[in-house]
Parts: C-alpha cells; structure tokens; sequence
C-alpha cells in the first residue's frame, strides 16, 4: 500500500544548474558530491573554465562521467572523503544528497576540510503540504519528488530550513545565502520560507574562526 | 560513443595472425645508462603491434606487461598456437582496446626472458649468456627502453600507456619521467610503491631459487638441468598472491585430487586439488621463464617507490600532464585498493586529471587477466579512451 503522493516540482529541475553555476566563480575548482552523469560539473567545465572532480557511487551514471571526460571518483560519502586532500578545491556541491548522509555534520566538516565553499541544495519537509499530509492523513510523507515508502526511503534524515540553519550553526562552516526555492525558482526572499518553499539552496563558506557564525534573518515557521 | 572517430583503415589481419618483431637498440658506442650508474648495450626490444598507426600518428597504445608476461598481448602468431596472447580478450578488433581505431604496441620488459635482452642473452663481450653479471635494473629503466622503442618507432605522442601491476608501476614512470608524451595512463591493480609484504614474498621466491642445487651462483646456462625446483616453488607461492581466498575457496575448496579419501600418507605431496594446481603453475612456469630474469625483475619491482625516488607522490605527480584511470579489485590483497588511493590523494593534491574506481572482484590480484571479469574493466577503459582519443584530435589538452 502507498501513501497518496503530493506533486511538488521536482527540485533537481526547480534548482537548474543555472542557479548553482550562477553562484560558482568562474575558473573555479570544483567537486560535484553525487554528480550523477556530470552534466553539471561538465557544463562548469567547458562554458565556465572551472576545473571539475565528479563523485558517484552508481556504475552507470560513473561510465556517463566517462564518457563526457570529467575526471570521477567513486567514494562513499558515508565515509567522509579520505581521497581528497584538504583545502583541494574551491567549491563542493551536494545537491539533494544531505538528507541521505547518516552524519550530516561530519559530511558537511568534511566538506569544509576539502573545499572553501559549498553549493548544498536540501529538501524542506516543512513544506506545507507535507505538513498537512502528516496531520491529516498521519503517514509518512510520500512526494513525487520524494517518492519513497519510510522502510524504503534513501533519505534518512527529515529536516526543513530553519533544521538546517541550526545545524549551520553548530558546524566549521557558515551560511552566505539561502535561497528557498518555491515553485520552481529560487527566490531572494522570501516570508515564511520555511512553509512555502519545498526546497533550499545554500551558499555555505569555511569559517575563519569556529565562532563564526552568520545570522539569517528570516522567519522560523 | 556514437562518434566516429576512427580513419584508419581496418587493420586486423582477417585471420588474427600477430608477427613476433624485435629491434636492437643501445648500440656501442650510446649504451643505455643504467639507474645503478652501469651501462647496458646493445639491447634488443621484443614486440608486437596490432592495428595501424593513423596518418597523424596520434592512435598509439602503449600496453605494459606484468612480472612474467611477455610482448604477446593479444591474437596467435599461426594456427598451431593452442593459446592466444596473454590479453586476447581485451585487445583485439571491436574489443576494449579497439584495433581497428587504435595502434597497440606491447613489449618485453628488459631483464626479462622473452625475447628482449636480459640475463639468458648472450654477452657480447664473453659470447655466454649474461648470467648473474646482468646489472641490476629498475622500473624506471625498463621503461627507458620501451621509450627508446617508441622513438625507433618514429612515435611521438602515446595516446594511453596501460599495464597491471608491475605494469601499473611502469605506467606510473612513464607518466612521472615521459611526461611530454603520455597523454593519459591507466594504472591497474597497482601501487607508488611495493609494500613490504610484496618485498617478503619476493624474498621467498628468490630465496628459493639461491637454495636450488642447481642454481650454482646464477651460472647454470650450460648444465643439463636447470634451477627448476626453486623457480616453481617461487612461482608457487607468487601465485597464491595473485588469487584470493575467496577464488581459491570457489574453485578447490578441499576436494581432493584422487579418490574422495584421505589418504593418510605422510609421502604423498599431493592430496588437495589446490596443491595438484600450484604444482603445475609452477611445473608451467619453469618451461617458459628464466630463474635469472626473476630474480632480476622481482628486484626492480621491491626497488620501486615513486615517493622515494621523487621526494614525495605530490612531487612526482607535480611533473605529469597525463589524464589517469586507476582501477583496483576488491579482493586483491598484493597491491591493496589502499595503494591505488595513494596515487588518487597525490593526483587530486596536484590538481591532475585522476579517475578511480575499485571493481568488486572474488578474483584478486589477477582479476585484470580473468576473462570474465574483463567486460567490467571495459566499462571503464573503452569510454576513458575513446573519450581521450576525441579530446586530443580536437587539442583540447587533459
């Protein structure tokens, strides 16, 4: 038996990788954590001139990054990232990955050892129609883009932005801009961000000193 | 791939025939200068090549063979020839390594017995065979022959040089010390370095060729019978190194060679099929290779360190500009997917172009040469190749 499923856009679509290039300074180093068939990491490449490393577990997809000449490692991410030496490259990407990591904190130090900046795309459970799907039917909830049984879901870890903002806080790193996406655009601002968008991107910086930690203004609903 | 990207002209000769090709090279008075300060010369090169070399001369493969392989890659040199070359699988037309695209030379490494100059050829100055007054050589000299062949052979950009294990390791040196024309190499069940559990089972194999009787010192080139006892006990114990626990469990378990009871009999050597099997690896073994060049060739192998030679992997790697693939097993224990993550660490710090997986394998060290585990290897080497061949036509750089 299936949960009802809610269509909510699918994020990966909703955040183009035109959001997270935009964000990306040309000439970069970057690691795509999770590149799937590198098509991100390959665009950054040839339109961008940045210097890309793809991460993926799945064969196939794996051959895919190959096959487009991107340069792929194939790494647990459960397992911290013990091929890349510290401070390698200038940005990691980890987009819709964060909430299937059994330790977040410890993925995203890691990240922070190796890389300088982050693009961390995550979904919001606090989306109000999961909301609602939760109190009203008291099920698990099941979206088409997070079409997944409970006992079957690769995400083990339900968190909505105002989540993610605090574990910012307890982490090596800090946030230098959120961009909740709603619809399917990120959008600048936006007021109660945390019941209407179904997912976030972040721009996420090493912090200089471990106290670092910059405040988000933003509602907590 | 859907690009077409091969204009040469289909090479394979239709009947898979490959002709044994040799050279001499390092003639008096330009010997080789060896690693050790001694020098070498004249030195022949024994190889084969398959396929054709494209006008632009930008389709050569450079494979290189491991401990006691030979210039035999692929394909028969006639009909009667029951075994065809020791990669036939890989390399071929329509295989992993395309001949009809691409051109593949493979050679015998120096030292070794299969037709390029090591301990059994002659000495030109005493007219005998070199015996233990061959020098010491070292990977990076192996490699410095097979580059001089490459320069005979009027090539100068190798698109891929690839090997496993010791053929890892001089893929490594070529990539570090020929950096100007490797445009990518592919490193397999290899490592920067032989750990010391390689050097001890090394020094296993050759302690058991000293201790033959019939070695005398390395001089038994005239004798009858040959130090054959010690070179197949060294064969032996190189061999369980190469297979896994797993695979040996698979395939031998603890059946038993004649009848289905033990036997009970202090005097019978072989009860277990496993033992029946390394007697004839090594029985094998002793027909086709010389005690001399493995001493000589285990010594280059426990010698190489890359750190060592170059300060640190980091520093190697800083001089390289090739693109790599590195491929461990899962089950080899000799060379360790550690080992493999050592050259990745070092790449990625040197900011060079490193793609690394490790294949799931019960096969062990050997799973590189195991036919059935060849298609996942393909998965990795056919689009990393055909993508480096298009990327160097269009001189887009790694």
């Amino acid at each position: 038996m299936c949960a009802k499923r809610m269509h909510l856009p699918d994020p990966r679509t909703a955040v183009t990788n035109d959001i997270i290039i935009d964000k990306i300074t040309r000439g970069s180093r970057v690691i795509d954590l999770g590149c799937g068939d590198a098509t991100l990491i390959a665009r950054l490449r040839d339109d961008h001139d940045c210097d890309v490393l793809g991460v993926e577990l799945d064969e196939d997809l794996f051959v895919k990054g190959i096959e487009k000449g991107v340069s792929m490692l194939q790494e647990d991410l459960n397992a911290g990232l013990t091929e890349l030496p510290s401070q390698s490259f200038d940005f990691a990407i980890l987009s819709q990955t964060l909430q299937q990591i059994d330790r977040p904190l410890d993925l995203l130090n890691e990240i922070f050892r190796v890389a300088r900046r982050a693009i961390v795309v995550v979904p919001n459970f606090a989306h109000w129609r999961i909301r609602l799907q939760v109190a009203l039917q008291g099920r698990a909830p099941v979206t088409d883009n997070l079409p997944y049984e409970w006992y079957e879901s690769p995400n083990v870890h339900f968190l909505s932005l105002v989540d993610f903002r605090e574990l910012a806080s307890q982490g090596n790193f800090h946030i230098i801009r959120e961009l909740p996406i709603i619809g399917y655009r990120a959008v600048k601002k936006a007021t109660f961000a945390n019941l209407r968008a179904h997912s976030a991107l972040y721009v996420l910086e090493r912090a200089r000193t471990p106290a670092q930690h910059k405040e988000i203004a933003a509602s907590s609903i | 791939m859907s690009t077409k990207l091969a204009d040469t002209e289909d090479s394979a000769s239709p009947d898979g025939f490959v002709c044994r090709e040799s050279t001499t090279l390092y003639e008096q008075p330009n010997p080789l200068v060896l690693e050790s300060g001694q020098t070498l010369g004249p030195i022949t090169v024994a190889y084969q090549t398959y396929g054709t070399l494209s006008p632009r001369k930008d389709n050569a493969i450079f494979v290189c063979h491991a401990l006691t392989g030979d210039a035999h890659v692929a394909g028969r040199h006639n009909s009667e020839e029951k075994k065809p070359g020791w990669w036939n699988e890989f390399i071929g037309p329509g295989k992993a390594i395309d001949t009809n695209r691409y051109f593949v030379i493979c050679a015998n490494v120096l030292g070794g017995c299969q037709g390029t100059t090591g301990p059994s050829s002659l000495n030109p100055e005493t007219g005998k065979p070199y015996g233990p007054d061959f020098p010491f050589i070292t990977i990076r000299d192996i490699v410095n022959v097979h580059n001089a062949l490459i320069d005979h052979l009027g090539i100068e950009q190798i698109l891929a040089v690839i090997g496993g294990s010791l053929g890892g390791m001089q893929v490594l040196e070529w990539a570090v010390s020929h950096a100007d024309r490797v445009r990518s190499a592919i490193v397999l069940a290899s490592g920067p370095k032989l750990n010391a559990q390689g050097i001890a089972f090394n020094a296993i194999g050759r302690r058991a060729i000293y201790s033959d009787p019939l070695f005398q010192d390395g001089w038994y080139y005239d004798a009858d019978e040959k130090p054959h006892f010690g070179l197949a006990l060294a064969r032996m114990v190189a061999h369980i190194t190469y297979l896994s626990e797993e695979s040996i469990e698979l395939k031998f378990g603890r059946k038993l060679q004649d009848g289905d009871e033990l036997g009970f009999n202090l005097r019978a050597e072989t009860e277990f099929q496993i033992e029946s099997y390394l007697h004839y690896q090594g029985k094998q073994f002793v027909g086709r290779f010389d005690a001399n060049s493995y001493l000589a060739l285990t010594r280059a192998l426990d010698y190489f360190d890359l750190s060592e030679a170059y300060g640190s992997l980091a520093e190697a790697f800083s001089r390289t500009e090739s693109r790599f693939l590195v491929v461990s097993y899962s089950s080899d224990w000799l060379y360790p997917t550690a080992q493999s993550k050592d050259i990745v660490r070092a790449l990625i710090e040197t900011k060079r172009h490193v793609t690394f997986r490790e294949l799931e394998s019960p096969y062990g060290h050997d799973a590189f040469l195991i036919d059935q585990e060849l298609p996942k290897l393909e998965r990795l080497v056919a689009p990393f190749l055909a993508r480096m061949y298009m990327d160097q036509r269009q001189g887009r750089s790694s």
